[in-house]
């Protein structure tokens, strides 16, 4: 057995290639590592963290759009509603405001009607009253001469007169007419 | 032998009943060639050799064709990988783990596979039973734990920081600088060498007792012997899933040490 410093080593003595072949093995391990191995594993790593990170960028992006668009849906329904209770409101008052002229409408056609009937009326009442003044006044002659013609002391005879006159007066309206 | 030597593995086949009881020399190298005069082509260099192989082909393949949704071969590479990279480096090293991932991975995956050597059929041996590989390993981290220091803080900054800790009393440093320099320099890389190789040389030994023993006194004549080998055989299992278990923690221990090594020579103050 070797000495070193006069104390025995056994076997903690190494022998001098293996302490060289450990270093060389272990070097071209190391180097293997950290040329290829560890890049690879660490290449790997950051895509799939930077794809996490995306994927959750994305899936938020996604979730702020969802969110506009479900603002943007409440808002048309909003204001979807307040145009039709606008719309309901102006045809609720547009209705009576149709309903309002057509009652005027009405009465005014009625008020034409019933004063071109009044008016219509009264020439007629006018028209006869004319003819009758012209006729009564004849008529009171005729009579009169006729009473006087004839001998008031025949009653039966002044009967047939008045008779006669009332019959002509009766046949020249009818004519008249 | 005859039948039990090809289910029950064993150094050395009937040979090792000459060297009975096991020792040291059951740990002497076998060269490749005896005749050839070249006593370095032994066969641990062989087994650190395919060890090696091993190792890159290993990580080669796992991390080959990488996709962001990892596949099982990927997920299981991963989980190697994070549990070095995370586990150890990151946890022990804080924001510039990233550094020294190559490092920790290459020595946490050549040391456990060299380890597993110790139980596997063909070899049979643990690579870091000759010290001279543990020598190796701690050397290499000696270096860099220093180096990474001496770059981070300059040689006096750093001498001044393993040697004198803060909120020592000046008059303590008579005692104090030369037990930090005979910890920081010299116990660390020396109990790091031998903390690994004593567990396996150690594990290795006991292995050989049972197995080898057991075989001798199933050979023997006497009843009691045979039962008693018996026994001794089938108490090997246990040993050997033990062994398995050190192997494992062995890797483990050396490479959280040198990250912790690391992580205090880049400590703002130690």
């Amino acid at each position: 057995m070797t000495t070193i410093l006069e104390i025995d080593l056994g076997p903690l003595l190494p022998a001098f290639p293996e302490f060289v072949a450990g270093i060389v093995l272990f070097g071209i391990i190391y180097y293997v590592m950290a040329k290829v191995v560890v890049p690879r594993f660490e290449e790997t790593y950051a895509e799939r963290a930077a794809e996490i990170q995306g994927g959750i960028e994305k899936a938020e992006m996604a979730q702020a759009e969802a969110a506009e668009a479900l603002e943007r849906y409440r808002d048309q329904l909003a204001g979807a509603r307040e145009e039709a209770s606008t719309i309901r409101e102006e045809a609720k008052t547009q209705g009576a405001q149709i309903l309002a002229e057509m009652r005027t409408q009405a009465q005014s056609e009625a008020d034409r009607i019933l004063a071109t009937a009044k008016m219509q009326i009264e020439a007629e009442r006018v028209q006869a009253v004319q003819s009758l003044r012209t006729e009564v006044g004849g008529l009171a002659t005729d009579l009169a001469g006729k009473i006087v013609g004839e001998s008031l002391d025949d009653d039966e005879r002044a009967r047939r007169t008045v008779d006669r006159f009332i019959a002509e007066l009766e046949s020249s309206s009818g004519e008249r007419v | 032998m005859g039948l039990l030597g090809l289910i029950i593995p064993l150094e050395g086949g009937g040979e090792e009943g000459s060297h009975w009881p096991p020792g040291v020399h059951s740990f002497d190298p076998k060269p490749l060639f005896p005749d050839a005069g070249m006593d370095w082509l032994n066969t641990y260099l062989l087994q650190a050799v395919i060890g090696t192989i091993i190792v890159i082909v290993m990580w080669l393949w796992v991390s080959k064709d990488q996709k962001v949704v990892p596949g099982f071969k990927q997920w299981c590479g991963e989980q190697l990988y994070n549990l070095v990279r995370n586990g150890i480096g990151r946890d022990a090293l804080g924001h510039d783990y990233k550094k020294f991932t190559p490092y920790l991975v290459a020595l946490f995956s050549f040391i456990l596979v060299n380890n597993l050597f110790g139980q596997f059929f063909l070899t049979m041996f643990p690579t870091f039973s000759r010290v001279g590989y543990a020598y190796a390993l701690a050397l290499l981290t000696w270096l860099l734990y220093n180096g990474v220091g001496i770059a981070k803080h300059g040689l006096g900054g750093y001498l001044k920081m393993m040697t004198m800790p803060k909120g020592v009393p000046p008059l303590l440093y008579i005692i104090i600088i030369p037990l930090e320099i005979l910890s920081n320099f010299i116990v660390r890389p020396v109990t790091l060498a031998l903390r690994l190789f004593a567990n396996l040389f150690a594990g290795h030994l006991v292995v050989i007792v049972f197995v080898v023993g057991g075989t001798m006194l199933l050979e023997q004549t006497s009843f009691l012997y045979k039962i008693a080998g018996g026994a001794s055989l089938l108490m090997a299992y246990p040993i050997f899933a033990l062994e398995i278990f050190v192997g494992v923690l062995q890797a483990y221990i050396f490479t959280v040490l040198t990250a912790q090594y690391v992580a205090s020579s880049l400590a703002e103050d130690h």
